[in-house]
Parts: structure tokens; C-alpha cells; sequence
């Protein structure tokens, strides 16, 4: 069979796709050596207490036991945090929320394990919670950590907001609020860990961010960081739950006492979710100006984020959140507050959105109160204020790169889902009540500034002729390392079967960031093409020596060879793999992100993650179905448009937007994470429900391909902004259908029903 | 205690306790690691296995309950290198993503065509709704599956 050519905008199988479709890929949790101990944590089991007294006793003297460790076991600082370092590896004094891991247990078997965890007795003495990010913030609420509950309070403003209201013809106001929801990738939190003789400790780890985690485990554990390795094997899922430390630094720490054998620590499904991170969920109020034109003039915004008892990402997740409060649109007079702030609920941290899911269902909301205030179409009012290149955003930045919102709007108005929804709402059969919706959304692209979003590309010619791409970014399942090798194969002029792929590996690769952001294949991409042009420079000169050849002129790189074209003659990849020494096979080079040249005076607050300069952008329609009777909403048909710059393969981009819209539409209609008293009632898939096979329409997804002119072959990410548009879509399409706007996250049957009882769903 | 089954046509004995999990023989202590674990409840079907031919969750079972049978797992489907229908159509229809509900969805997915060789878009959501993908938007799986009956049926004489 002749292998398939590696080229740029072809759709294409994935590189992974074979190893993974017949279960040889080795996933972190596959890794099982017959000699491994087991490691878990007993956690607090309530949300805020002191700690009185740990009877370990019992379970040390389990048989199969091999060490139970505390706090006083803890070498190091005992913090980490990625960017604040306020979250116990054990917690030894106050438990905070009721994940905290207080001890940590090393047995035999799984088994073993779980015995010994129920014989420990932590006795806590419990202290009054605050569950409600605004009450944390009264001067009575109990304390989450001494320092206060105010984990950030910032303002992102532009122009004069109170002269601008005073201006506008009309000013509409209204609030909004989400839910927490969960990551649920279905490789739960994992890893494998051991000493090394000489000391060195390496995990093999489900992580997003391989590099960062030897800094997290050093600084919590006290070790130089030259003493970790960190490998990242492929991930089952991601989607920012595994960007920051899940296991490592429990992990590493139980290596450290298990005499040599390998340890494995693996969060069963509810430990998961009672331990883990998830979306943030957020309070909004919006105030919306405009001229009766329909010209957005000013607006306002306070929001809440509720990061729970640590700050993970909080800060940066809000400061994002900040940025895209004003949406994808031209307003000129802006004041944007936000406050992140700590409370005794499970911990919020980064999730594919970051912070722009929220505010997007607030923005695109008063975008609908809007248009039906001043008699506007939707699609009409958006696109009026859509923002062009050259416009300034919400936060004063100028937009330099591609933005291609106003074409992506355009383009859903022509489709046939938008001309046709007439014809399609009046259809609807006895007790069903059908509507559209639409939302126009942005994303920004990588870290922002304050923090260098770079990446180091290593490619190799092997000595046996293949070209080896040495990638330094995870791969969850977005498929960036594919994208790597096909980026690799275009450069290099080289089929699937000659290319070989090193998943990130602190010994092997070189750090490249984490993979987040709509960054990885952008930021690694980038400094992939140059480390290629570099290689075949390299091995189009050594050819030309092998060949007697005065200058590499008229060489060509074919497909396992190159080849002189004026005479024909050829050199194979194989025979230079074995001419040349090891450091003469491999060029590394370095791509840094742009960031923004604009001297905003606002949003001081953000030491990093702000502000942006890349965005992709997209336009979403959603077709909903409502059950009269039952409230129960079905999206029954979706698109969406999306400006990723031009698309390396087109399949992958389809897997991204599908995917992405599929949790938005989870996001929108079923998923919340449910805390009473800062308890998870819903810890599990029976009762967290996530979209299956009968829950998602076909989803079209056209992409609207500017030309991003500093991306590799004019590429942006796309991995989140697909997050963002559901949600909002969906509720002006049920608002569309019953006439009443639901304002909280997600949108059940009950809040339908409700909505209606209330006489807000009567038709129109 | 010793337990004898078949695993891919081969004869398999191991010596566990009788409430093993069977998904933790097949990973654990068979190194058949292509049968994932998700949930462990049996809500997401990333175990799933075809035992005596039927689809089963191996996070159910315990090793006892399949003493005497035949397993097939996700290792069995390539035949000297060559890939199930299903497994190709998988790869050619971009069914792939993160890979951790693959192995499940790949095995449902040969039940299903075994029991309806030409299911509609509609039969292919309804017999995969029990495994759960959280990468992609389902559509794809939908082709791949489509795309695997066609080819199928086009291979079986008539």
C-alpha cells in the first residue's frame, strides 16, 4: 500500500488513530508493572474544619499495608498551585473543602488500599463554611484562608462608562449565573512513579503540562527540578482538568517511600470528581447601552467567580472571562469588574473556555434583550457591531491579526438553517414548541502577556532514515501531535510511513508549554516549520557533499530520498541517517507568540494572562425543540462557523468544533456539578450527565478560513471557542420558542416548566 | 483460585481471587491493556468486551462469571496485522480522538453490524448510546459505522 503524503489542508486519518483503535497505545493508566504498589489519599469528607487528631493505627498494621504518610511526611513546602501556591499536597492542620487529602496510603493491591483508607480515623473539628461567593465576601464570612476570601478583586475599563450611559438612547440590564461542570474525561487522574538508583524520580503521567509539573512537585516537595522526569503519554481527555497537579505531587511523594517499586495512583470516578477541578461558576450582572441605531455605546459588568477553597488558575480563568465580557464587539466605553473569590466548594480551575463560556452566555443574552428592545434582528444587531481588524476590543487592544467574525456571521446568515427556520419552527408537531438562536463568540489564543508563550520543536533524521518529531506538548486527544507530523511531513516532503513521533518527555523533548489555550499547535507548530526549514537545509548541503555536488541548488527532498533534479541522481534518507553523527541529524528551534503592543492602562491587577492579542472566532445557530408538557429541550439541528485562520486538516478541525459544541451543548442543558454545603451530590456518570449518541444533532461545522499570518500555514487554535456558543445559542432559541429568557446555567426541563408556571412562557 | 477462559481464541488461565474484577484481570494481570476503564460503574462502557459474541461491560463482572467463556477484546479484532472493518472506518472517518472510549465503541460497533449488517443513522445512535465519548460530537462514529456496514456487506458473498 502506498502510504499516504503528508500535505497541509487535506483532511487526513490521524497519526494516532491506528495505535489507538486497536488498544496498543499505551495510555498512562496502562501502565501496570507486576511489581507496583498502589497509592491513595484519605480526604476530608467535609468542607472546612480543623484537624484534631489522625488514628492511623489500624491501618498501619494492615496486612499489605507498606507506609501511611502525613503532613510531618510532607519534605518540601507542602504548596502548590501553579501560579498561587496555596494548595496542601497533605493538608495537616485545617482541610478546606472536602477533597483535601489529609493521608496518604501505599499498599499491595488496590484492594488493600481501600481498607486501609476506611480504618484511618481523621477526627476534624468542623468550622462554619461559606459556600456563596458573594456572601465569602461579607465581613462576617467565615475565613477559607487567613489571608481573606478576596483571592483578586479587577477592573478592565475603557473610555467614560457613566458619561457614555448618560448618551445612549437605550440602556437594558438583566443578570446571569452558571454552573460548576466537570471535565469528565474518561481517563480519570493517573500515574506511575518510581526512584530511580540514582535518586532521580520519574512519572509517567495523564498531564497537560509535563514541564510546568517538575517546578509544581519541586517546589511543593523539595526537589531540584533536575531530579524529576516527567514522560506524558497520550491523555484520555484533558480539556484543562489535567493542566496543573492532579496526582504528582501525592505520587511522587509515595515513590519516595516505596523502596524502589514503581507506585500507581488512580482516582477512581468519584475521587475524581470530589478531588479534581472544574469550570468556574460565575455570577454576572450586565448593563447594555446602545443608540437607537443599534450602535453599542457602553457597558458595564460585575461578575463572581467562585474558584472554591484553592486559586489553581482562578485569577487568569477570570481575567479571561474579563476580556470577553464585552464579547465579540465594538464597544467603546466599558467598565468590567470581577472578583475571584475563595469558598469552601470543590476547587474551579482551568476548563476548555476559560472563563469565556460565562460571560458569553451574559454578553450574547443582553445581545438578544437588546435587539428585541430596539427591534432588531439578532443577526443584524451582531453583525452591526461585530468587531474588524483595526477595531479596538472591549480591553482597549487593538486587533492587529485576523478577525474574522464579521464574515462568520455573514456566512450563518446564508446558510440554509438560518433562511430556512421559518419553515422549520411553524412545523412543530402537537404540545412542541420550536425556536432558533444564534451567538456570535471570540476566544483568545495562548497566555497573554506577562508570561512568554513559547515552544522548542526538535526534529530528527533517524539513522535509519525517518524523520523523528520530538513534540513537547501534550496531546489529550485534540490531535496537535498529528497535526505535528503533518506539519513535519509538508515541510520535509514526507509520507506517514517515514515519520516517528516522541510524545513529551522532560528527558527527551524540550519544554514547550502546556497544552491549553488554543496555543499547542499554533506555539509548537511554529517552531516546528523553522526546526524543518532547518533540517532540510541541513540535509540538502550534506547531500550535496555525498552527491559531489558544488551547492545544494537543484536538490530536492522526496519521499525517502533526495534527489539532484538536473541529473536525477539521489542520495536515500537511509544512507544520510548513516553518514552523518547524531548532533548532525537534529535541528531544535523556538517560536514565541505575539502579544499585544497596546499600552493599555487597565487591568493592572493581572501580573499575566492579560491581555490578548489572538483570537479565533466563531458564529453558532442552534434549533431547538421544547416538550410543552415535560420542558424537556432537544437541539435538534446546530452549525457553526469558525475563523481558525486556514485549516491544517480539515477532519481534525471537524473533530475539534463537534467535539467542543458537544460539551457546550452538555454545558447548556444537563451538566452541573451539584454542591450542597459543599458536598458533590452528582459525583459519578449516573447522575452527572453528560451528552450521549441521542443527545447531539449532526452538527455542521463550516470553516470561515482567514489567513492568520503569523500562525504555521496560517493556522490559529481552535481547540475552545466551539465552548462558548451553545449555551448561549440555546437559550435565545428556547426563548425564541416559549417567549422566556432563562437566565442560570444549565437549562433544564424544571427551569422551563418553572419559566412557564410563572407566566413567562406563554406564546407569543 | 484458578479460573480458565478464552481470550482471543486462547486458551487462558490465571489463578486470582474469585471477585476479581474482569477488567483488572485483562489489564492488570493479562496486560491486555486495550480494554479501558472509565467509570467503573458500568455508565460509560469503555470496558466493554464481547463475551460468548455479546456485548458485556467488563467492570461488572467478575472473573468467576466467565469461566469457561470467550472473550474477545480489542487486541482480537486484527487479524495478521490487518484491521477490523470497523477498526479502519474508525481511522479513515476521524471516529478517533483522545482514544480512551475507542476499544469500547469499536466493540459495540461490530455487535451492532453483527445483529443489523444495515443499520440507519438513527439504529447506530440508539445501539451505541450505552458508551460514552466526551472528545467528539458523535457524528463521526456515526459515519465510521455506516461506512464499516457498507464495506462489509460488500465483502460478504451473497
Amino acid at each position: 500500500m502506498i502510504s499516504r503524503m503528508l500535505e497541509i489542508g487535506y483532511p487526513q486519518p490521524r497519526f494516532d488513530a491506528r495505535s489507538k483503535v486497536t488498544g496498543e497505545e499505551k495510555y498512562a493508566l496502562d501502565q501496570c508493572p507486576e511489581s507496583m504498589l498502589w497509592a491513595g489519599a484519605k480526604r476530608a469528607g467535609i468542607p472546612h474544619g480543623l484537624i484534631r487528631k489522625i488514628d492511623l493505627s489500624r491501618a498501619r498494621l494492615l496486612q499489605g499495608v507498606h507506609a501511611v504518610l502525613t503532613r510531618a511526611d510532607v519534605p518540601g513546602t507542602n504548596r502548590q498551585g501553579i501560579v498561587h501556591k496555596d494548595q496542601p499536597v497533605l493538608a495537616g492542620h485545617k482541610v478546606r473543602h472536602c477533597g483535601d487529602p489529609v493521608v496518604l496510603v501505599l499498599a499491595e493491591t488496590r484492594d488493600i488500599l481501600r481498607t486501609a483508607l476506611n480504618l484511618i480515623e481523621v477526627d476534624i473539628e468542623p468550622l462554619p463554611g461559606v459556600f456563596d461567593p458573594e456572601e465569602a465576601l461579607l465581613p462576617e464570612a467565615p475565613l477559607v484562608h487567613e489571608t481573606g476570601n478576596l483571592l483578586r478583586k479587577a477592573v478592565i475599563q475603557t473610555g467614560n462608562v457613566s458619561e457614555a450611559f448618560q448618551q445612549c438612547d437605550v440602556v437594558v440590564e438583566d443578570s446571569f449565573e452558571t454552573a460548576s461542570q466537570e471535565h469528565a474525561f474518561l481517563e480519570t487522574e493517573n500515574g506511575l512513579a518510581w526512584l530511580e538508583p540514582d535518586g532521580r524520580v520519574v512519572l509517567i503521567v495523564s498531564t497537560q503540562a509535563p514541564f510546568r509539573d517538575r517546578f509544581e512537585i519541586g517546589h511543593a516537595l523539595g526537589l531540584q527540578p533536575d531530579m524529576i522526569r516527567v514522560i506524558g503519554p497520550y491523555l484520555g481527555g484533558g480539556f484543562g482538568g489535567k493542566n496543573g497537579a492532579t496526582v504528582q505531587c501525592l505520587l511522587v511523594l509515595a515513590a519516595m517511600h516505596a523502596g524502589n517499586r514503581p507506585v500507581k495512583m488512580w482516582w477512581e470516578r468519584e475521587e475524581s470528581s470530589t478531588a479534581g477541578y472544574k469550570r468556574h461558576p460565575v455570577r454576572m450582572r450586565y448593563r447594555l447601552g446602545a443608540m437607537n441605531d443599534g450602535t453599542l455605546h457602553a457597558l458595564g459588568c460585575e461578575l463572581f467567580y467562585d474558584t472554591g477553597p484553592y486559586a489553581h488558575l482562578g485569577v487568569e480563568v477570570m481575567a479571561r472571562g474579563m476580556e470577553h465580557a464585552g464579547g465579540c464587539y465594538r464597544i467603546p466605553n466599558t467598565f468590567i469588574e470581577g472578583r475571584c473569590v475563595y469558598t469552601n466548594n470543590p476547587i474551579s480551575g482551568a476548563m476548555r473556555g476559560f472563563g469565556v463560556c460565562q460571560v458569553s452566555f451574559g454578553i450574547e443574552g443582553m445581545m438578544d434583550l437588546m435587539a428585541s428592545r430596539l427591534g432588531m434582528s439578532r443577526l443584524d444587531i451582531r453583525l452591526k457591531n461585530a468587531l474588524r481588524k483595526g477595531d479596538r476590543n472591549c480591553s482597549g487592544v487593538t486587533l492587529v491579526h485576523s478577525t474574522g467574525i464579521v464574515p462568520c456571521i455573514e456566512s450563518l446568515g446564508r446558510h440554509g438553517l438560518w433562511t430556512e427556520r421559518g419553515g422549520w419552527k411553524a412545523a412543530a408537531g402537537p404540545f412542541k414548541r420550536r425556536g432558533i438562536g444564534i451567538a456570535a463568540v471570540s476566544n483568545a489564543m495562548g497566555y497573554g502577556r506577562g508570561l512568554q508563550d513559547s515552544a522548542i520543536a526538535k526534529v530528527e533524521l533517524t539513522w535509519d532514515g525517518k524523520i523523528r518529531v520530538y513534540n513537547g506538548v501534550s496531546d489529550m486527544g485534540q490531535g496537535n501531535s498529528s497535526a505535528f507530523v503533518q506539519i513535519a511531513g509538508e515541510v520535509l516532503r514526507q509520507d506517514a510511513s517515514r515519520m516517528e513521533l516522541v510524545q513529551p518527555d522532560t528527558d527527551r523533548t524540550h519544554p514547550s508549554g502546556s497544552s491549553c489555550a488554543g496555543r499547542t499547535t499554533y506555539t509548537y507548530g511554529n517552531a516546528l516549520i523553522k526546526a524543518c526549514e532547518q533540517l532540510r537545509d541541513k540535509l540538502l548541503h550534506r547531500a550535496a557533499l555525498m552527491l559531489s555536488i558544488d551547492e545544494p541548488r537543484g536538490l530536492a527532498l522526496l519521499p525517502g530520498r533526495v534527489r539532484h533534479l538536473p541529473s536525477g541522481r539521489e542520495v536515500p534518507l537511509e544512507l544520510l541517517g548513516r553518514f552523518l553523527p547524531e548532533s548532525d541529524r537534529i535541528a531544535v528551534n523556538q517560536f514565541v507568540m505575539p502579544v499585544s503592543q497596546d499600552d493599555i492602562n487597565t487591568g493592572k491587577e493581572f501580573k499575566i494572562g492579560f491581555p490578548h492579542v489572538l483570537f479565533a472566532y466563531a458564529a453558532h445557530l442552534a434549533y431547538v425543540e421544547v416538550d410543552e408538557l415535560t420542558g424537556k429541550v432537544e437541539v435538534k439541528g446546530y452549525l457553526a462557523v469558525t475563523d481558525g485562520g486556514r485549516v491544517i486538516n480539515p477532519s481534525c478541525f471537524e473533530q475539534q468544533v463537534q467535539g467542543s459544541v458537544t460539551q457546550g451543548i452538555g454545558y447548556g442543558l444537563t451538566e452541573e456539578v451539584l454542591v450542597s454545603e459543599g458536598k458533590i451530590l452528582n459525583p459519578n456518570f449516573t447522575n452527572y450527565i453528560i451528552p450521549t449518541f441521542l443527545d447531539i444533532p449532526e452538527i455542521a461545522s463550516l470553516p470561515m478560513e482567514s489567513v492568520e499570518a503569523t500562525g504555521p500555514f496560517h493556522m490559529k487554535g481552535i481547540g475552545e471557542v466551539g465552548t462558548n456558543g451553545p449555551l448561549p445559542a440555546i437559550a435565545g432559541a428556547v426563548e425564541d420558542a416559549m417567549g422566556c429568557r432563562i437566565r442560570r446555567s444549565p437549562i433544564t426541563a424544571e427551569s422551563i416548566l418553572h419559566a412557564m408556571r410563572n407566566g413567562r412562557g406563554a406564546p407569543r | 483460585m484458578k479460573f480458565s477462559f478464552y481470550v482471543n481464541g486462547q486458551q487462558t488461565q490465571v489463578d486470582v481471587s474469585p471477585d476479581r474484577k474482569f477488567v483488572d484481570v485483562l489489564r492488570e494481570d493479562l496486560g491486555l491493556t486495550g480494554t479501558k476503564e472509565g467509570c467503573g460503574a458500568g455508565e460509560c462502557g469503555a470496558c466493554t468486551i464481547l463475551v460468548e459474541g455479546l456485548p458485556r461491560l467488563s467492570c461488572l463482572m467478575t472473573v468467576a462469571q466467565l469461566q469457561g467463556c470467550h472473550v474477545t477484546t480489542v487486541e482480537g479484532l486484527v487479524v495478521e496485522e490487518r484491521l477490523h472493518p470497523v477498526q479502519e472506518a474508525f481511522v479513515e472517518h476521524g471516529a478517533v480522538q483522545c482514544g480512551f472510549c475507542t476499544p469500547g465503541v469499536v466493540l459495540a460497533a461490530v455487535d451492532l453490524l453483527d445483529r443489523n449488517p444495515e443499520p440507519t443513522r438513527e439504529q447506530i445512535r440508539e445501539g451505541l448510546s450505552g458508551n460514552l465519548c466526551r472528545c467528539g460530537g458523535y457524528a463521526k462514529i456515526v459515519d465510521a459505522v455506516e461506512a464499516a456496514g457498507r464495506k462489509m456487506r460488500e465483502g460478504t458473498p451473497q
